[in-house]
């Protein structure tokens, strides 16, 4: 399983904070965060976002990042801190 | 180079307690201290409250990552780095950046350095509370333009 999670405005558009993702057919960020899509119109349209972005185990990724079985996965807005 | 005092806290931190540990050491003879906080008003509406929110374990890497790139690039003591999180009033303290070198330029530098890449790398994200109801902040296109000033 990938352990996905989610932040700030993201998690509250979906409802989720952190889910375990069947890691079958999933070799990067692209083609999970398609996965997610793939669920419903909500999960389509948060993970259509332009502005989405993604860590591979609390590393900054891009879209052809690696993912495999066992990988915490991130799915974030733009960060805001300071 | 001593290890870097990194923290994340729901607390407020005390300034005077911070600086004089980053000034114990004879050697530095300059430090700077950054204090940011809870502004009244942001993009032209009242602010009332902030919440913000982090990516455990993440944040840490980040800003322990960033402390080894300013060491790398200035001669730096002491570094401190505190970002809290959770809800904080107007005018509450929200992020303490302390740096000590011998010299002055390398601790200034390095200061404004590690709040420009803080803002741009360091998974938090802030939610802001109004007269008009809660929006999630969005990041500026400034504090980007900041971070990339300091590309080599």
């Amino acid at each position: 399983m990938i352990q996905v999670l989610f932040f700030a405005q993201v998690r509250e558009l979906l409802g989720t904070a952190k889910l375990a993702f069947p890691a079958q057919d999933i070799t990067t960020t692209e083609s999970l965060r398609a996965a997610l899509a793939a669920q419903d119109d909500k999960w389509a349209k948060v993970m259509a976002s332009d502005k989405l972005l993604v860590a591979v185990n609390q590393t900054m990724s891009h879209w052809d990042s690696a993912v495999a079985d066992g990988d915490e996965v991130a799915f974030f807005p733009p960060v805001t801190g300071g | 180079m001593k290890a870097a005092n990194i923290r994340v806290q729901t607390a407020d931190f005390n300034v005077a307690e911070e600086y004089a540990l980053l000034a114990s050491d004879n050697s530095d003879g300059a430090v700077v201290n950054f204090v940011g906080k809870v502004r009244d008003f942001n993009d032209g509406n009242p602010v009332t409250d902030l919440t913000l929110e982090h990516y455990p374990g993440m944040t840490e890497a980040v800003l322990q990552q960033i402390t080894e790139q300013a060491h790398a690039r200035w001669p730096l003591n002491n570094v401190t780095i505190i970002h809290r999180v959770g809800t904080m009033a107007l005018g509450e303290q929200i992020v303490f950046i302390g740096v000590t070198s011998a010299h002055r330029k390398a601790a200034f530098a390095a200061c404004e350095f590690l709040i420009d890449f803080l803002k741009t790398k360091a998974p938090f994200w802030k939610l802001e509370a109004g007269d008009s109801g809660s929006h999630w902040v969005d990041a500026r296109d400034s504090d980007e333009q900041a971070a990339k000033m300091w590309q080599p």
